[in-house]
Parts: C-alpha cells; sequence; structure tokens
C-alpha cells in the first residue's frame, strides 16, 4: 500500500461532489484513498462508506469509529424556463445570496454541465432592486445551451453543486467549496497515516457517512450495524471572523477543538484534552449544551449507547464555495485522533460505564 | 486561444499593464507603428495604401475590478470597486490580488449565524472583506498592500453550445475582434485603439482619439445581454446569439443615423445576423471619441454579453465571429467609399 498525498486528495475530494442522498462518486474516490491503509472496505445500505483497519495483536480488540461525513449542500433542479433556464431549491442550508454569480456544474443525466447563477446588469438595476436580496425560488442558471437541449440533457431532481478548484492561501490555509467535511475526511486519513506508524492494538472503522447536512441520516444506522467501542464524529467548527460569536468560534491555526458537554462522554473529552496536552498539540473546547449539530448527537444513543465525542476542525466561511480552514489543524487533529486512540484498551472502554464510587 | 489569453490577463482601469503587454505581443508583427501614449492607451497604426479617410477601430482594455483601501489588524482586506459592481454579486467569490496574483476569497457568515431576516438584505461593501489567509495585518503586509488592486479569478473556458464564459468578455471579446482585425490587409489607414479606463467614466478614448485624429470611428464593445428571466422582452437590451449589436443610443451618445442605416446595409448585403440595441442604459468610448475634436463620424458595434460587470460573463461565439466578420466587411466598404465620402 503506497503512500497516500492527503492534501492533494483533499482537494481532489473538495472538487468533487457528493451533495446529501448523492454520495456515490465522492464515496468511491473515498474509497480509493481508504485502500492504502486497508483491503476491507464496503458500503451499508444507506451508503455509507465503511473502511475497517484492523490493529495490532490478538482479538477481540476494542474498536472505536471514527465517523466524518461524506456530503455537501447543494441544490436541485425544479423546473427549467422559457429560454433553458434553470431553477433550484436547496438541499441543506444555503444562503441565497452566495449563489449569485457563481458557477455551477449541473449534474445531468449523462454528465455534467458547466452553468452560471445568472445576474441582471447593474446597468439596467434600479438602486432600489440593489437593496434587496433576491430568494433562491428568484434565482436561475443558464447553462449556455438553447432550451431544446436543455430539456434533453437536464431532468427535474438533477442535482446541482457549485463549482471551484480549491485556492492555496497563505499560512497553510486553503479554501473552497465542500471543505465542510472533506477537511474532516482528511483528518481521519491523517489519523489513519499515523496509526500506521504507531501500530495499535484498536481496530479503527473510518465511515464517511451520508445525509448528514440533512439531518444526519447516516450516521445511526451505520454505528447501529458496527457496534463500536468508541465513536468519535469529526466535522468542521465555526472559524473565527469578524460578526462570529465569542464563545463559538475559534481561531484557525489554534488547533482542533475538542467537546465539552452532554453531547460528549467526558471521559473521552478529559483524555482527548491529556492527549493533546501530552503531544503539545494546540487545541480549544467547544463548549455546547445540548445537541452538536453533528453525527456525534445521532452516534451517542444507538443500541444500548455509545461513548461519543467530538473533534472539529475549525472553518471560515462556513456552508459557502469559500469554506476555508488550516491545513496544519487536520493534521493535529488526525495526530490527536491516533494518539488517543494508542491509548486506548479493554480496561479503559469498560471504565466508560464505570459512574458510581463505592 | 487569443480569447483566453486575452481574458485572463489583469487590467484593472488605470491599471492596464498585464493586458496591454499581452496586446502588443499579439499584434506588434501586424502593424506599421505601435506606441502608448502618457494615459497608457496602446495604439497601432497600419498605413494601407492610400491616404485616407482614415478609420480609428477602439475597445478598451480595462475591466471592472477592485482596489485594496485597507488592512483590518485581523489581517481581512477592505476593498472598493474599480467601475461599475452590484455588491451583491461579490459574496464567496475567489479573486486574485496584484500582479503576484496573490489568491484571496469574499467570506461570507455562514447560515448558521446569520438572524431570519437577514437573508434579505444585501451584504454591503462595507461589511464585506477578502481573506489571503493572513494571520494579522503585518502578516498581511508582506504579500499586500493599501492601493494593489484585484481581478475576479475566473478561467476562460468554451462551455454548453458555442458559447463562452470569463472574467472580462467587456471588454476584451473588443480587443480580440480587433486583434483579428489587425491580421487582414487594408487600402485605408487604420488605427487601432486599445483605450484605458472605460469603465471609470471613458476616459482613456478622449485623448486617444485626439491623438489619432481619425476621419470615421468604430467602437468595438461587449455589451449587455439581459435576455433572461424576470425582464420584460422590450428590456433585454440584445440577446445572445442573434448576432452583433448596433447601437442608436445610450448614455453616452445618439449614434449618428446615417452611420447606422450603413452598417446596417453592410451587413445585410453580406447575410451577416445584427440586432439593434434595445436600451439607452450604458455608455462607451463612442461618447468621447464622437465629440473630439471638431467632432468624428462614429459607430459601435457590440458583442451582446450576459452577466457583464460579474466573475463570469458569457458571450455566443457565433456572435464574436460575426462581429469579426461584419467589422471586416464593413472597413471594405470604406475601401469601396462608403459612408458619404
Amino acid at each position: 500500500m503506497s503512500e497516500l498525498n492527503i492534501r492533494e486528495t483533499m482537494k481532489q475530494l473538495m472538487e468533487a461532489s457528493g451533495v446529501s442522498g448523492y454520495e456515490q462518486g465522492i464515496a468511491s474516490l473515498l474509497k480509493e484513498a481508504f485502500s492504502h491503509f486497508t483491503n476491507d472496505v464496503r458500503t451499508d445500505k444507506l451508503g455509507n462508506l465503511i473502511a475497517r483497519v484492523e490493529g495490532e495483536g490478538a482479538g477481540p480488540r476494542p474498536s472505536v469509529l471514527l465517523a466524518a461525513h461524506i456530503d455537501e449542500i447543494g441544490l436541485m433542479v425544479t423546473k427549467i424556463e422559457k429560454g433553458g433556464f434553470i431553477r433550484v431549491t436547496n438541499i441543506g442550508g444555503v444562503d441565497p445570496r452566495t449563489q449569485v454569480a457563481q458557477e455551477v456544474v449541473v449534474h445531468g443525466r449523462d454528465g455534467d454541465y458547466i452553468g452560471i447563477f445568472g445576474s441582471m446588469p447593474p446597468h439596467l438595476t434600479s438602486m432600489e432592486e440593489r437593496g434587496k436580496a433576491a430568494p433562491l425560488a428568484d434565482l436561475f442558471i443558464d447553462i449556455a445551451m438553447p432550451e431544446d437541449m436543455v430539456r434533453d440533457k437536464v431532468r427535474i431532481g438533477d442535482t446541482v453543486t457549485i463549482r471551484r478548484t480549491p485556492f492555496e492561501l497563505k499560512n497553510d490555509r486553503i479554501s473552497g467549496k465542500a471543505l465542510d467535511n472533506r477537511a474532516s475526511v482528511a483528518a481521519v486519513l491523517e489519523c489513519l497515516a499515523e496509526l500506521k506508524r504507531l501500530k495499535v492494538g484498536v481496530d479503527v472503522l473510518a465511515v464517511g457517512t451520508v445525509q448528514e447536512e440533512r439531518g444526519r441520516v447516516g450516521a445511526g444506522p451505520v454505528a447501529y450495524g458496527l457496534q463500536p467501542d468508541i465513536a468519535i464524529a469529526i466535522d468542521v467548527t465555526f472559524g473565527d471572523m469578524p460578526g462570529a460569536p465569542d464563545d463559538s468560534s475559534f481561531p484557525l491555526d489554534g488547533g482542533p477543538t475538542i467537546l465539552v458537554g452532554p453531547n460528549s462522554h467526558r471521559r473521552i473529552t478529559a483524555d482527548l484534552e491529556a492527549t493533546a496536552k501530552q503531544l503539545n498539540i494546540p487545541y480549544e473546547l467547544e463548549y455546547t449544551q445540548a445537541d452538536s449539530g453533528t453525527d456525534a448527537f445521532a452516534l451517542q444513543v444507538q443500541r444500548g449507547g455509545i461513548p461519543t465525542s467530538l473533534v472539529s476542525i475549525p472553518l471560515r466561511y462556513m456552508h459557502t464555495s469559500v469554506e476555508t480552514v488550516c491545513y496544519r489543524d487536520i493534521e493535529r487533529a488526525g495526530k490527536l485522533l491516533a494518539h488517543y486512540i494508542a491509548g486506548i484498551n479493554r480496561e479503559y472502554v469498560e471504565g466508560l460505564s464505570c459512574y458510581l464510587k463505592d | 486561444m487569443l480569447l483566453k489569453r486575452l481574458t485572463e490577463a489583469m487590467g484593472p482601469s488605470g491599471y492596464e499593464d498585464e493586458i496591454r503587454q499581452v496586446i502588443y505581443e499579439e499584434i506588434r508583427q501586424y502593424a506599421d507603428r505601435v506606441y502608448t501614449d502618457s494615459m497608457g492607451n496602446l495604439i497601432a497604426e497600419k498605413d494601407g495604401t492610400r491616404p485616407g479617410p482614415k478609420v480609428l477601430l477602439c475597445a478598451h482594455m480595462d475591466e471592472v475590478s477592485v482596489m485594496i483601501t485597507h488592512i483590518d489588524n485581523n489581517g481581512l482586506l477592505q476593498f472598493r470597486h474599480i467601475g461599475g459592481i452590484d455588491d451583491r454579486i461579490l459574496l464567496s467569490k475567489p479573486v486574485m490580488i496584484g500582479e503576484k496574483r496573490i489568491p484571496g476569497v469574499i467570506g461570507s457568515k455562514p447560515p448558521h449565524h446569520q438572524k431570519p431576516d437577514e437573508r434579505k438584505n444585501p451584504v454591503g461593501l462595507s461589511q464585506l472583506r477578502i481573506d489571503i489567509g493572513a494571520k494579522s495585518r503585518e502578516d498581511a503586509l508582506k504579500y499586500v498592500k493599501p492601493g494593489d488592486v484585484a481581478v475576479f479569478a475566473t478561467e476562460y473556458e468554451e462551455i454548453g453550445h458555442r458559447r463562452a464564459k470569463s472574467k472580462s468578455f467587456d471588454d476584451r471579446v473588443g480587443c480580440a475582434v480587433m486583434v483579428e482585425t489587425i491580421k487582414k490587409q487594408f487600402d485605408v489607414p487604420v488605427v487601432f485603439g486599445f483605450a484605458v479606463q472605460e469603465e471609470i467614466g471613458l476616459r482613456g478614448a478622449g485623448p486617444l482619439a485626439y491623438r489619432t485624429n481619425p476621419d470615421i470611428s468604430l467602437v468595438l464593445e461587449g455589451t449587455l445581454a439581459a435576455d433572461l428571466p424576470g425582464a420584460a422582452p422590450h428590456g433585454y437590451a440584445t440577446e445572445l446569439g442573434k448576432g452583433p449589436a448596433l447601437s442608436i443610443m445610450d448614455g453616452s451618445s445618439i449614434h449618428n443615423r446615417e452611420f447606422l442605416a450603413h452598417m446596417k446595409s453592410v451587413a445585410e448585403q453580406n447575410e451577416i445576423p445584427y440586432q439593434i440595441r434595445n436600451t439607452t442604459a450604458g455608455g462607451n468610448d463612442a461618447g468621447r471619441i464622437h465629440l473630439s475634436r471638431e467632432g468624428v463620424l462614429s459607430g459601435v458595434v457590440s458583442v451582446p454579453t450576459r452577466y457583464i460587470h460579474a466573475p463570469a460573463q458569457l458571450i455566443s461565439l457565433d456572435d464574436y465571429e460575426n462581429t469579426i466578420l461584419l467589422v471586416e466587411k464593413f472597413l471594405r466598404s470604406v475601401e469601396q467609399g462608403g459612408l458619404g465620402q
């Protein structure tokens, strides 16, 4: 199994598309990346991609599920207008204001077609109009073809994604679409690469979950099926930027965040933190009072309950096509997860269910 | 490919250095003289075999863009427009800053942090920032400085059916028509004027026309096409694929009626499709040229361009090719003594 360039893999995953419910393409790309770590890769009934990386030594070994969702927010065709212009609705949380004047890819029946979200020229726009932001239903996509060709190639229900080549910014930062959550997929790959070096006695179930953006659809069933001893979701969290709330946004290049709150097993939170300190990995604590808004919320309550936590990558401009992360934070998250996993044994797992004092 | 080279070059108004050099290299071997003036206009002259009439073809090199005006302590960049931009097209777009093309992105607040009514209101320029990945003002100053200019990071590509998109068909498509035309031989003297600073008020064309002193002038533009949902057909201005657009009137000129009639008959005689630009909005360098010195007989031919002044502009390649053909036939008609000589 050859060395995988994870940074480049992440960029390929970002540029590819996988709107919630339509993750097959992205799953097959990720399968190829997983194949550098294991031959045991499969897909479950919902489309979750599961890679089983066996640990060292005799079984049964404790198992840890790492869940990073592979779907992304996007759009779906609702109507083809006279002239061949395409109307869309959203899949997941999309701010229509960020869609105006973007290049898009319409994923048609037999191929992908490049389009542009249209805009009226300023020469013909009144000042009053410029004071209003159009709702998504008023926007339209132009795929630069006559109407009959559009009708032949595009159907109601086809998905649409923003077309964006990832950008390298200064200070190891990368910008583009779908870093939510391909940044976390990269963190899982970084973790697997580190585990290969560490040789641990733990089975790792690296999972690309589906339909997180539609309400964490994939994570529950996959955890139910795999019955891991511990589950850790990896997702993105809000990067600091002007206007972001101080108590729930985090600096880029300040390290991953570790969840504090009822959605995280308190011992795992503490041990992740201790691991980070031990390794001199910078980190931040993310305080969440109930639902973390991630796969972790679904993972925690499968079967008889699964000790769960969440590690997140700070990301600016979430749910836009210029999402931005610092790649060092991804490497740090991978390293943190790997070294935490290295400390897990049967006794540790059992201890996670012990709450009483004698 | 010519359209790719021309549209991907940088050329904010007043900062046309890169596009000017690109055009210079395209045309130098075809001209008798190539020179620049103090404003930065690029002028190429072909003498022909007769003294006159002298025809000026003119397209502008500059494009709508932005200028960095301030660097916040957190390393994010404030900016303002150079030329007319609707702020609503700016959110979540990549840009390239300065000669070194430093990549940056115009960020946008996550929907998760927006109040319910927030999406009804556009985000104004004062709230927008470019993020180059800098950690602080000091860090940002290593790569950019206030006064640097930036353009949209859009690639030229042919898409769909016989169409192409780029960041700057307004007016690189006019520049491209001129580059194709300068390769041809004409008996009459022809001046190819590549103007600066059109987008901030037709600043370059006046001095250009004064210096070159033409008898006849034809301006080549990428003009607005609003054949889009939500627009009434009489408000389309122009439509893609229906041929080069001829102007009657716009914000800068009431165009010469004889010139218009002549262009129509040239198109009809040569079976070149054309359309009438059906709006009075916008303006172009003809507004300055026709008032140069004691007045110049002037007209405009435009390639219809959708999403003008936005990051991804769209033209029909058929319209582009028909415009090249129409310009050639127009110059042949002048050779043959047309246009009231």
